[in-house]
């Protein structure tokens, strides 16, 4: 059972009370550049998935809550939560220097570049 | 004369010991005997043998596979004269060799039958299937084992119709007793909206030349007597899709005997053999490397399923997939209540019962990413609720076993099948939530791609090319039924 904070509220609870929204940080490409879109672009924004063994980022929606979406960072091997987050962060820092494969190549330039909003 | 006396005698004296001292072996023969000899071979392979007595030790056998005796009434009748001491093994443990023509990762029932058809029609025989744990042991061995073919899409309806049809003769086939029992199939309706979406299903199968067709509420209750047929209640039974060929398997018993029709063509099945990398030259595959040393190959074909992200990571292809644990349960056995399959997808629970009197329960997907095959317990209570509600009968009973697998979900929840950006890296995965049904075709069209370097007819939709066109092959809305 997973147990989930909300980083908005505050509300506590397990998955029921929570709605799993998917992988965090997606950004809708025809948003910033409508008119300039490639089909392999628009394929990654609405197919391709980060599908790390390990450390995950991703949406859920305190359901019984406050209402709001929220950002969480969770291992996907022991199931455990790292960090809960608001919709409009990035992650802690250290966990941003510990994602592995694609999570890591997000959050390069965002490390480099010092922020912390996504 | 004499001589006729002292074989009678000792026919008498081993046959009266056969019966005292090995009433194990007997008492699994309802299951095993027509076909593989009273026993399942596959649980012969690492049994511990007395000293000097049973078959040689690996090493020792015959180098030629294709030795391999077949399973008959009369194997049956020598070995239980042995008292089944002299079972040979069902497939060898070669160590790996330097270089093969093609090696398949993950030997589940889709890799095996890849390998098994690639032997068989393509006559590559020279090549490996490599496993990180035991053949079988990851999402073959973990499914609620349902075969049918009753998909919307004319391409998904073709794949899988192969497959179900390949099951049909596939103990004859692979000479091992897989179990396909054609005991039928329901899909309940138990809302209008279900009741249109069914019939839309059973038209689109009908076109097809699918066996199928819709049923009343009281030919429900006829196949199924335990059904609620309460009119009065949350979800009465309105009628139900019915396709009379779809049924169950054993599913073990698929991927052993594909196994061991390959390795007796000469397949190397390597276990305990995990992929750390993928070795490429530009844009093409030259090899992999594993926790067994290097395997130089051109052609790899990746069906791992659950990790088949992270395998095909290692060669930097990228795939739409997302990987979430699926969970199933059985519960004590009891007398026959139900003879065939039964899935009711508005409540979400789906039900069967195996020959030793378990019932077989299976429900959603958990929804987020997951790959430590322990699913969460708010999903099987999902599950049981919404079975106890159309089955009475069954709230009572005691669940014995659940277990979770982890299955690779596609956007529009149809496999991909075919050639990747890398020249030589082949992919069959993405088959979620019901692979187990669709092995033999999948296996049958992906060997058939990888030994041409196309897409087989049947696999071309399945490309992954379809994400970009947007030509998606979409059952995730035409179930009718989340994932």
């Amino acid at each position: 059972m997973l147990l989930i904070t909300c980083p908005v509220c505050g509300a506590e609870g397990d998955e029921t009370d929570f709605h799993a929204g998917g992988e965090a940080h997606i950004k809708r490409p025809a948003t910033s550049d409508p008119g300039n879109i490639s089909d392999a672009e628009q394929r990654d924004y609405l197919f391709m998935r980060k599908n790390p063994k390990g450390l995950h980022f991703e949406r859920w929606r305190c359901d019984r809550g406050c209402g709001k979406w929220f950002h969480a960072a969770r291992d996907t091997v022991s199931l455990r939560f790292r960090a809960f987050y608001r919709v409009t962060e990035l992650p802690p820092r250290d966990l941003m220097e510990q994602a592995t494969g694609e999570w890591r190549e997000f959050f390069k330039d965002k490390l480099a570049q010092g922020e912390s909003r996504s | 004369m004499a001589s006729q006396k002292i074989i009678a005698v000792y026919l008498f004296a081993k046959l009266t010991k056969y019966n005292s001292g090995k009433a194990v072996a007997l008492s699994h023969g309802g299951i095993w005997a027509s076909e593989t000899g009273g026993e399942n071979p596959a649980l012969l392979i690492n049994r511990p043998r007395p000293a000097g007595r049973g078959s040689p030790p690996l090493a020792d056998m015959p180098e030629d596979p294709r030795m391999k005796s077949r399973y008959s009434i009369f194997s049956l009748a020598r070995n239980a004269l042995n008292y089944h001491k002299d079972w040979e093994r069902a497939w060898r443990s070669p160590e790996p060799k330097a270089e093969y023509d093609a090696v398949i990762v993950g030997a589940g029932g889709h890799g095996l039958a890849t390998a098994y058809y690639l032997a068989k029609n393509h006559k590559l025989t020279n090549i490996a299937v490599v496993e990180k744990g035991w053949l079988g042991g990851g999402n073959t061995g973990r499914n609620t084992t349902i075969i049918r073919s009753n998909y919307l899409q004319d391409a998904s309806i073709a794949i899988y119709e192969l497959a179900r049809s390949l099951y049909e003769d596939l103990s004859q086939e692979l000479n091992f007793n897989v179990m396909f029992s054609p005991r039928g199939l329901l899909m309940l309706c138990q809302t209008e909206h279900e009741f249109r979406a069914l019939k839309r299903t059973s038209h689109a199968n009908r076109l097809a030349g699918l066996d199928c067709r819709m049923i009343t509420p009281e030919e429900v209750k006829r196949l199924v007597p335990i059904v609620n047929d309460d009119p009065a209640c949350r979800y009465p039974i309105l009628g139900a899709y019915y396709q009379p060929r779809g049924g169950t398997g054993r599913h073990d018993a698929v991927a052993w005997g594909y196994a061991r029709g390959a390795d007796s063509m000469g397949v190397d099945i390597i276990q305990n053999c995990e992929v750390t990398g993928i070795l490429r030259d530009g844009d093409r595959v030259t090899g992999l490397e594993t926790t067994r040393g290097t395997i130089k190959t051109k052609k790899i074909g990746v069906v791992t399923a659950g990790h088949v992200s992270t395998v095909c990571q290692m060669a930097g292809v990228r795939l739409p997939i997302e990987s979430v644990c699926l969970q199933a349960l059985v519960s004590e056995p009891i007398k026959p209540v139900i003879d065939c399959v039964v899935m009711a997808n508005t409540v979400h629970g789906y039900i069967s019962q195996s020959d030793k009197g378990e019932l077989v329960i299976g429900g959603g997907a958990d929804p987020y990413n997951n790959y430590s095959q322990r699913g969460s317990f708010p999903a099987l209570e999902h599950t049981v609720t919404a079975l106890v509600e159309t089955f009475p009968i069954i709230s009572r009973l005691r669940m014995l076993r659940m277990w979770g697998g982890i299955v690779d979900m596609t956007g529009d929840r149809s496999p991909i099948i075919g050639l990747t950006p890398v020249e030589g890296l082949y992919v069959n995965a993405g088959w979620g939530t019901g692979g187990f049904k669709a092995i033999p075709g999948s296996g049958y069209v992906f060997a058939d791609t990888i030994a041409n370097g196309r897409p087989h007819p049947i696999a071309e939709p399945f490309g992954l090319h379809r994400f970009i066109e947007g030509r998606l092959v979409d059952e995730s809305v035409a179930a009718a039924v989340a994932h």
